[in-house]
């Protein structure tokens, strides 16, 4: 089984973003379960959203404690919980963000962990060229695709296409598309590195 | 159709295939996702013909219910917690007056303090309300059972709860199978009404009755719960003819065959207790699981045949009788008596608190060695209980008992969960 756990905030679309991972999952013939910490949602509160997917069915109803992946899809949050509790030794971190791990002050991480499971990406800044909105959850989970290889681009593609149409999915079509190539560029670099 | 959707919104698409002709529904979390989803659909034209009414309380949404029902239109409403005991009084009415009305109930605890999260105080409060309680263990039952409970109801004509869990069912993205309307339609027939209000032949309902006849009507509303104890598993194999999978019936074990010890439960816990389940048999422990489907009627001689083999169970559930201890466990004690089995209580959940799969291992473990106690409660924070009791003792005026564990605890409120 693998587990996801998204952190944000309230009108960042996290809980929508595991709904989808979860969607994109299902297109791919696996099961996927995907729920909020059920908090009251406010606008700007830290909001936390988790997804399992695996080839059998899902049963298991507790929080994702022990992530195999991380997405934070707000760096402000670093000063207020502890985002990484309990993520696997060899668990994936994508971070919104146009700075790096370094200039983020998460430098001792990446000496930890390596860079090969981790990546920052400006989601926020493709969410407004690409949808006019700063709202970062479609390309972080193309960008969580490209990190993971765990679901694919089309069937991320797929899921954009049930939730949104029309001009609101072409542009989140290409959030993604653009997000997943940043992803993948990097990822290469850090192999190289 | 097999898709990846919202628990509510599938309940949502199940209760439209299940043509009801009234929707009344006042929103609270964590239901209101259902009744909106019902909404839309009446509105687009999608769900007709059916009245979709919007009700100034819950108090009004059970109401028109008694009125919609007697009137001979399938009847459906949705609530949760306090909006349940705030209609606790036409509850109580509906199956008094013997109408078939489905209600969605997505488990929540009751307050103060105030709380939003899963527990089944709520629906469990109702248990001698003469309805009918069958507990979803997924979203996939919970579809299913509110496709059985409009066959359940309007057969006996008496009103059913169908109860999911709140949040962890009602907001779950999950796989669910949506039955097509040809499928629905074979197996629920239109509704045939017992009594209808009607004015070209006008008649009453809702005399009051004295002491000479009110408890023959009381009685039959008893025995109309034990014909359900036979009509459910009924309905339980039909739908399987006619949708090819199980759900419902009274109870359903797992792994169960040689158990030693027994895990009783309700609901959507029951996934993560499997999961531990066959954990502790890989290890090698005889533990099984029984899970209860329906909790009213409660199914005395299943449950007993189901745990007569073992040498100990353990009933875990998300509700505490004050001053008492299982509410669940009381009705599972009851089915055994006589067989001197040992029998214990794990209150876990309240409130939403997470139950942990090590958390239940641990429990588990310890009920095997029957170290536990009649009644544990799971994860509780026994310093935060110390520290308010020795307050307590300390000072006369020690406040508000929620805000001074809140404050304990370093959290301004309940904002900061999660």
């Amino acid at each position: 089984m693998f587990q996801i756990r998204i952190h944000g905030r309230g009108g960042q679309g996290v809980v929508t973003a595991t709904e989808m991972l979860s969607v994109a999952a299902f297109e791919e013939g696996r099961h996927a379960q995907a729920f909020p910490s059920f908090g009251s949602e406010r606008t700007g509160a830290p909001v936390v959203a988790f997804c399992r997917i695996d080839d059998k069915e899902i049963r298991l109803r507790e929080p994702i404690m022990a992530p195999d992946a991380l997405i934070i899809q707000d760096p402000t949050l670093l000063h207020q919980i502890d985002v990484f509790a309990g993520l696997k030794p060899d668990g994936y971190v994508l971070f919104n963000s146009h700075h790096s791990f370094e200039a983020l002050g998460l430098g001792d991480l990446v000496k930890v962990r390596g860079l090969q499971r981790m990546c920052t990406l400006p989601a926020t800044e493709l969410g407004i060229k690409h949808i006019g909105r700063p709202i970062p959850n479609v390309p972080l989970i193309a960008g969580f695709a490209a990190l993971s290889g765990i679901i694919k681009l089309e069937s991320v593609i797929k899921a954009i296409n049930e939730k949104f149409s029309g001009k609101v999915a072409e542009g989140n079509i290409a959030a993604a598309t653009d997000a997943y190539n940043l992803v993948k560029e990097q990822m290469k670099e850090h192999a190289n590195a | 159709m097999l898709k990846q959707t919202e628990g509510s919104k599938a309940v949502a698409e199940a209760i439209a295939l299940c043509r009801p002709e009234v929707i009344c529904a006042y929103p609270i979390s964590p239901q209101t996702h259902i009744v909106e989803a019902l909404g839309e659909m009446v509105k687009s034209g999608e769900l007709t013909p059916c009245e979709f009414i919007n009700v100034e309380s819950e108090f009004a949404a059970m109401s028109v219910a008694i009125g919609s029902s007697a009137a001979g239109a399938r009847s459906y409403t949705a609530t949760a917690s306090q909006g349940l005991l705030f209609m606790v009084e036409a509850v109580y009415n509906a199956s008094g007056l013997g109408l078939p009305i489905v209600m969605t109930v997505a488990n929540r605890a009751i307050g103060a303090p105030i709380n939003i999260w899963n527990d089944h105080s709520d629906s469990l409060s109702q248990r001698d309300s003469g309805w009918m309680q069958l507990f979803a263990e997924t979203n996939q039952e919970a579809v299913d059972l509110h496709i059985q409970a409009f066959r359940l109801a309007e057969e006996l004509s008496m009103p059913i709860m169908v109860c999911m869990d709140g949040f962890i069912l009602t907001h779950a993205f999950e796989r669910v199978d949506i039955p097509s309307q040809e499928q629905v339609d074979a197996y629920l027939p239109p509704f045939d009404p017992r009594q209808v209000l009607d004015p070209k032949e006008p008649m009453s309902i809702g005399a009051m009755v004295g002491p000479e006849a009110f408890m023959e009507v009381k009685y039959l509303a008893h025995a109309k719960q034990m014909q359900a104890l036979e009509l459910i598993p009924q309905l339980s194999a039909e739908f399987k003819q006619t949708f090819g999978r199980d759900s419902g019936g009274l109870v359903r074990t797992y792994r169960a065959e040689d158990a030693e010890t027994m895990i009783v439960a309700m609901g959507s816990v029951l996934g993560t207790i499997k999961d531990v389940v066959d954990d502790m048999r890989e290890q090698g422990h005889k533990i099984g699981v029984l899970g209860i489907v329906s909790y009213r009627p409660f199914p005395l001689k299943e449950v007993r045949a189901a745990l007569v083999n073992c040498k100990r169970f353990l009933v875990l559930e998300k509700s505490l009788a004050v001053g008492m201890g299982g509410i669940v466990a009381t009705d599972v004690r009851m089915a055994v008596t006589g067989t001197g089995l040992k029998g214990y209580t794990a209150i876990a959940g309240l409130g939403g608190r997470t139950i942990s799969k090590a958390s239940l291992q641990n429990l588990f473990l310890q009920a095997e060695q029957e170290h536990l106690e009649p009644v544990t409660f799971v994860d509780l924070d026994w310093d935060a209980v110390n520290k308010q009791l020795e307050r307590e003792r300390l000072n006369r005026r020690s406040g508000p008992i929620a805000e001074n564990i809140l404050h304990d605890k370093g959290m301004l409120s309940a904002a900061k969960f999660g």
